[in-house]
């Protein structure tokens, strides 16, 4: 018989350990879903997870496209980090993504042809407002109204998305563009284009801003009465209000800053690596976001990490696609099968696993 | 007495939980009819021992017998087939169900509703214990739930009854009305386990009594044969230190509610009508009242957690009763809620994180918003080592102490805080007695020293002990405060009982109140 | 616009087959949080339940065993979230949300070689004699079986949560499980057995999407339909009959806008497209602001954890 024991303190080993546990639990588990449709499973998982950094027939092209990918999953699974510690769930930072992108992308088309230093500047305001305004109805309507905060945001999504495609065949759509559906391509407009910075790394300034919002979240949970008030509201709400929280402002302030990072990774990625608007602008980063941060953790710097991990499979599953024809959505279920495994062995850092044969009385 | 049959027969019964064996090899034996005291300090394996009767916990080794037979019930509804029952301390009942499908819940075969209803009705009577079988549980009072308990363990005619601290809830007036149910259950022959720390209930109710102490069994005997003290004594293991009062001498008024009108936030809560209060400098108000008429809503009125007018909460004069709890702070107002784990103190959290919890700002460890860990750390330290805090230190999570060791913690953060005024809610519930005497210590040196102190307690032993004057608590109405000096058990209970004026109490009325 | 076009016979029947859908995974999760338990995981188990019970159907050709298939494969994945939560004490919000992402991953591979088929029809039921009433009968009387049986399904769980010990027992596992575990109910086994439910109940919900509301599979169909039944089970403060009644509220919604859409309604497809979303966020507003009555009724244990330390 197996009995769980709670552990008196949390283990700090398996606290490190089971991310690590997780992912190699994923990998055999992953490797028989493969071998399942009918894919050699070490060659698969060797595609997805090594080519791309090593094989030098595809590294050239995939270690760049790393920190493309993995700089917005970063950027939104720091934000998300800091309302899951609170316990405030925001799920619909694919909305929010959606809104900073179309914001951003509305001032930018605005000022279409200008030319100056601050049109980008601008449009990384606008992003960030748009994500952060998207956030506030749900933060809102949950301070107002006690309407649960997680059905809000997520249904918001698909709002997000309808608006998206309206503006994409509507309001924002290249007036040159031959009638197709999307905006003009912000790369080609010097003035709101986000190009890479150092040459063949993937580095732009959507990859900085993750990287800031990285060391600002470490330092707020560390150290500010902010960070520690939101740790004290996840682990317990009621000693946190006998502390002196807010509540209220608490959930507007994390819902706030989660959506102003999602808004900030639209705006990125519209003005990088996606260039333009379009019916499928979205590529679920908002939702992947979520498995970053419970795979980090919800730690910043364990962020970092699960977001290069996550945009491995990604590029690896990319490859895998293209080179054995394993379909993409087999990477999805791998990335939910992930998030499963995690949750699983979580419990290894609270609880103690013991062996006991059932006794006789 | 002596010449009953044996109906349970309990031999070396053991139970090891990792670091701490709640029973060591535990024996002893119950009649048939008898009431028998099981007695030992919180902590001392009472509750274990039980649960392995009713068939919640099983024994690492050891066995018992009921009526000559093998028992060793896998599961309680096992232990309720073989005619045993409990009623529990912390009530298993479910609050949005009403009475009688509470009492279905606790039945292995439960008649249909309409029957179960006039049954309910029927042994209520029978054992002078009103009930209404429709009403939601939510709605009762302490009183009332325990009668619901009760009555869906008598609906089984039990051979033993389980009692586990039935009387910590009960106004004097309720307790003479279990007692005289207990005494006419023991005449038809069922037998009673009854557990408690209170030694004269004991010597009133009970025929024999088994003494615990660290899991162990320190005596026997027939607790109407020996004195309190000998039972105390047996029961802690060494002579209990009494804790020293200075006589108080009152200064300006410093606490002040007045005509304070509060709903409750939890819909099956209290809320508070009309309560006024007036608590000096170097003063202890002690304030009494059976669990859930209004404790925990009077102390988040207090600490902020629930705002009111701004003149309703005065402290030195000032209104601030619209404030929240880190103004209130600021100001000099510090309180200590019941609950510990969740309430007072993070349980997932080190110590050093629960000394900032309530300490950031009063001990200087906020600037600009940043918090000094270092200061946070110190303060954790300073508290572990003024308050004997029985810890491997301040990087341990809160839930890793024992109850007393936390309690311990609690107050002395705040007390160490030096506040204006102090508001505590239960601050010995379910600590040791020598732990509990050094918070009463503290609390009394803290008074001493020239802050105002109210002390919301259950226990009315320990409020006659520490406060100047004592006021009571009753469906959120608080009385007048009386001088402690003076005071008889017969007053305390009317009080309790919601009888404010006791000009116009007449046996008649207390009658009524007690039901 | 042509707002003649639309008939109110055909609107009002069409507005039974896009509710029930929605109504089945609604009272799934009503029994499943009744018992204490929050699964976030609607969508994931419709929308595997969806592809299960279209590939079952085609593979047979029999829409009946799809419908069984589609419970099962709901379940399957229920299973998953009975494990990580209820054994291994997982975050119920957490793991409600992976079953989500995980299962919309696994549907869209099972699906792959199913894109652009048409499933077998299921039969509809002309209730004889009935069905002839003019205006009612062809509201209400010529429908597939399992509009019925979804109205079926709502009398009985309203039935067996009030007045039998199985709905009592749940009742009062989600109410307290500490207390529940102090009498001696099997708390953890009580509760999978609702998850298991629930899972069947949103993979029929989705089912009944891919066989007979669509009729066929495309990728992420279920399209936020298991995120507004656990907005229904909210709105309808965990009460059968009040599922039912949002259920067809919703399903009227959804179905008016395609008939605008149809109608070439001057407003552009997007808005109407958004519209039963917004309105189900302005619906949780209204129930969630008038709290005090809505907050009796829910579970006081919902989502929480439950471990028996002793």
């Amino acid at each position: 018989m197996i009995r769980l024991e709670r552990r008196p303190t949390p283990s700090r080993f398996w606290t490190v350990a089971t991310p690590l546990l997780a992912v190699g639990l994923t990998m055999i588990a992953g490797g028989l879903m493969f071998a399942a449709l009918g894919k050699d499973p070490v060659l698969a998982i060797r595609t997805i997870f090594f080519d791309p950094l090593f094989n030098p027939q595809f590294a050239a092209y995939s270690r760049p496209q790393l920190l493309v990918k993995a700089g917005p999953l970063i950027l939104i699974a720091v934000g998300l980090s800091l309302g899951f510690r609170a316990g405030v769930w925001n799920i619909g930072a694919e909305g929010q993504y959606i809104m900073g992108a179309l914001f951003a992308g509305g001032v930018g088309l605005a000022f279409f042809p200008a030319s100056g230093w601050y049109i980008f500047p601008l449009m990384v305001l606008a992003g960030a407002l748009g994500g952060w305004l998207w956030a506030m109805i749900p933060a809102i309507l949950r301070t107002r109204f006690n309407t649960n905060e997680i059905l809000v945001s997520l249904l918001l999504v698909y709002v997000a998305q309808q608006l998206l495609s309206a503006m994409a065949v509507g309001r924002m759509r290249n007036p040159e563009g031959g009638g197709f559906p999307g905006s003009r391509n912000f790369a080609q407009y010097p003035a709101a284009s986000n190009p890479e910075l150092i040459a063949g790394t993937g580095m732009h300034w959507g990859v900085v801003t993750a990287f800031i919002a990285v060391i600002f979240a470490y330092v707020l949970l560390q150290r500010h009465l902010i960070g520690f008030q939101i740790r004290l509201t996840g682990q317990a709400p009621r000693a946190a209000r006998f502390a002196g929280v807010a509540p209220a402002r608490l959930v507007i302030f994390c819902l706030g800053m989660s959506g102003l990072t999602a808004g900030l990774a639209g705006m990125f990625e519209l003005t990088g690596p996606a260039g333009r608007i379009s019916i499928d602008f979205n590529s679920g980063y908002g939702f992947t976001a979520i498995i970053v941060a419970f795979l980090g953790r919800l730690h910043p710097f364990g962020i970092v990490l699960a977001g290069l991990l996550m945009a491995l499979t990604y590029i690896g599953g990319e490859l895998a696609q293209f080179m054995l024809g394993v379909p993409s959505a087999a990477i999805q279920a791998f990335q939910g099968m992930l998030l499963f495994f995690l949750l699983a062995v979580d419990l290894l850092s609270n609880f103690r696993i013991r062996l006991a044969r059932a006794k006789t009385t | 007495m002596t010449d009953r049959p044996t109906l349970l027969e309990i031999r070396g019964l053991t139970k090891a939980y990792p670091g701490v064996v709640a029973n060591d090899d535990v024996s002893f034996s119950i009649r048939e009819g008898e009431v028998h005291a099981l007695l030992g300090e919180n902590g001392a394996g009472k509750s274990t021992l039980v649960k392995m009767i009713y068939g919640l916990v099983r024994p690492d080794a050891g066995s018992m017998t009921l009526r000559g037979h093998d028992y060793a019930p896998p599961e309680p509804s096992s232990a309720r087939a073989a005619g045993v029952a409990m009623v529990f301390q912390h009530f298993s009942l479910f609050e949005a169900l009403d009475v009688a499908e509470n009492v279905a819940l606790g039945m292995e075969n439960p008649p249909p509703q309409r029957q179960l209803a006039r049954r309910i009705r029927e042994v209520s009577q029978a054992y002078g214990l009103p009930l209404d079988p429709s009403r939601l549980v939510g709605e009762l009072s302490a009183g009332e739930r325990q009668r619901v308990e009760i009555i869906r363990c008598l609906l089984q005619d039990p051979k033993l009854l389980i009692m586990d601290e039935p009387t910590s809830v009960l106004t004097p007036q309720e307790v003479d009305i279990l007692f005289r149910t207990l005494r006419q259950l023991s005449a038809e022959g069922t037998a009673i386990l009854y557990i408690s720390h209170k030694l004269e209930e004991i010597r009133a109710l009970c025929d024999s009594a088994t003494i615990l102490r660290l899991g162990k069994v320190v005596g026997t005997c027939d607790p109407r044969a020996v004195s309190a003290r000998e039972l105390a004594e047996q029961m802690v293991g060494s002579s209990l230190m009494i804790p020293e009062r200075a006589p108080a001498n009152p200064g300006p008024v410093v606490l002040e509610i007045d005509t304070l009108n509060l709903r409750s936030a939890n819909p099956f809560g209290t809320s508070l009508r009309d309560v006024s209060l007036q608590v000096r400098a170097g003063e202890i108000l002690g304030i009494g009242g059976v669990a859930g008429n209004g404790q925990d809503e009077l102390l988040a009125a207090l600490s902020g957690e629930a705002r009111a007018l701004a003149q309703a909460v005065k402290l030195n004069g000032v209104g601030i009763g619209s404030l929240g709890p880190l103004d209130r702070r600021t100001l000099g107002l510090l309180t200590a809620p019941e609950e510990r784990l969740g309430h007072a103190a993070a349980p997932d959290m080190t110590l050093t994180e629960n000394a900032a919890l309530t300490g950031a700002l009063r001990q200087g460890m906020l600037k600009h918003g940043f918090l000094n860990w270092a200061r946070a750390r110190s303060f954790a330290e300073d508290i572990i080592a003024r308050f004997d805090v029985r810890t491997p230190g301040p990087h341990v999570a809160a839930r890793a102490l024992s109850g007393g060791n936390l309690q311990k913690f609690v107050i002395g953060r705040e007390v160490l805080q030096r506040p204006v005024a102090l508001v505590v809610n239960q601050p010995t519930w379910g600590v040791d007695a020598s732990a509990a005497a050094s918070i009463r210590q503290a609390l009394m040196d803290l008074a001493a020293g020239g802050a105002a102190v109210v002390v919301i307690s259950q226990d009315l032993d320990e409020l006659m002990e520490i406060s100047d004057r004592f006021a009571a608590l009753n469906e959120g109405r608080l009385s007048e405060p009386r001088p402690t000096a003076g005071l008889d058990v017969e007053r305390i209970g009317l009080m309790l009982g919601g009888a404010h004026d006791m000009d116009v109490a007449d046996p008649e009325e207390i009658a009524h109140v007690a039901e | 616009m042509d707002l003649g076009g639309i008939n109110p016979v055909l609107l009002l029947a069409s507005l039974m087959v896009a509710s029930t859908p929605i109504l089945l995974a609604a009272l799934g999760e009503l029994v499943v949080e009744k018992a204490g338990v929050l699964n976030l995981g609607v969508e994931g188990m419709m929308i595997v339940g969806a592809i299960c019970g279209f590939a079952v159907a085609v593979e047979t050709g029999s829409p009946a065993l799809g419908f069984i298939g589609g419970a099962v494969g709901g379940a399957g994945l229920a299973v998953v979230f009975a494990v990580l939560t209820q054994v291994l004490l997982a975050n119920q919000v957490a793991t409600g949300l992976a079953l989500t992402l995980f299962g919309l991953g696994f549907s869209a591979l099972i699906g792959q070689g199913y894109i652009g088929i048409r499933p077998p029809a299921t039969a509809r039921i002309e209730v004889p004699l009935l069905f002839e009433i003019p205006y009612v009968g062809p509201i209400l009387f010529r429908h597939d079986l399992m509009v019925y049986v979804s109205l079926g399904l709502v009398a009985a769980i309203w039935l067996v949560l009030r007045y039998t010990r199985t709905g009592l027992v749940l009742r009062a596992v989600g109410e307290s499980h500490d207390a529940a575990h102090a009498l001696g109910y099997k708390v953890v086994r009580i509760r999978i057995l609702a998850i298991l439910f629930g899972g069947a109940m949103a993979g029929l919900g989705g089912a009944y999407l891919s066989l007979i509301r669509v009729p066929q599979w495309t990728e992420g169909m279920t399209a936020g339909a298991g995120w507004i039944a656990l907005a229904l089970v909210v709105f309808a403060s965990w009460r059968p009959w009040r599922v039912l009644l949002g259920a067809y509220l919703f399903g009227g919604i959804a179905v008016l806008q395609l008939n605008l859409q149809a109608a070439g309604s001057k407003i552009p497809v997007e808005y109407l497209s958004m519209s039963p979303y917004l309105i189900t966020i302005l619906v949780l507003v209204l129930i969630s602001s008038g709290r005090s009555r809505a907050a009796l009724n829910a579970p006081a244990s919902l989502g929480k954890p439950f471990h028996a330390s002793t």
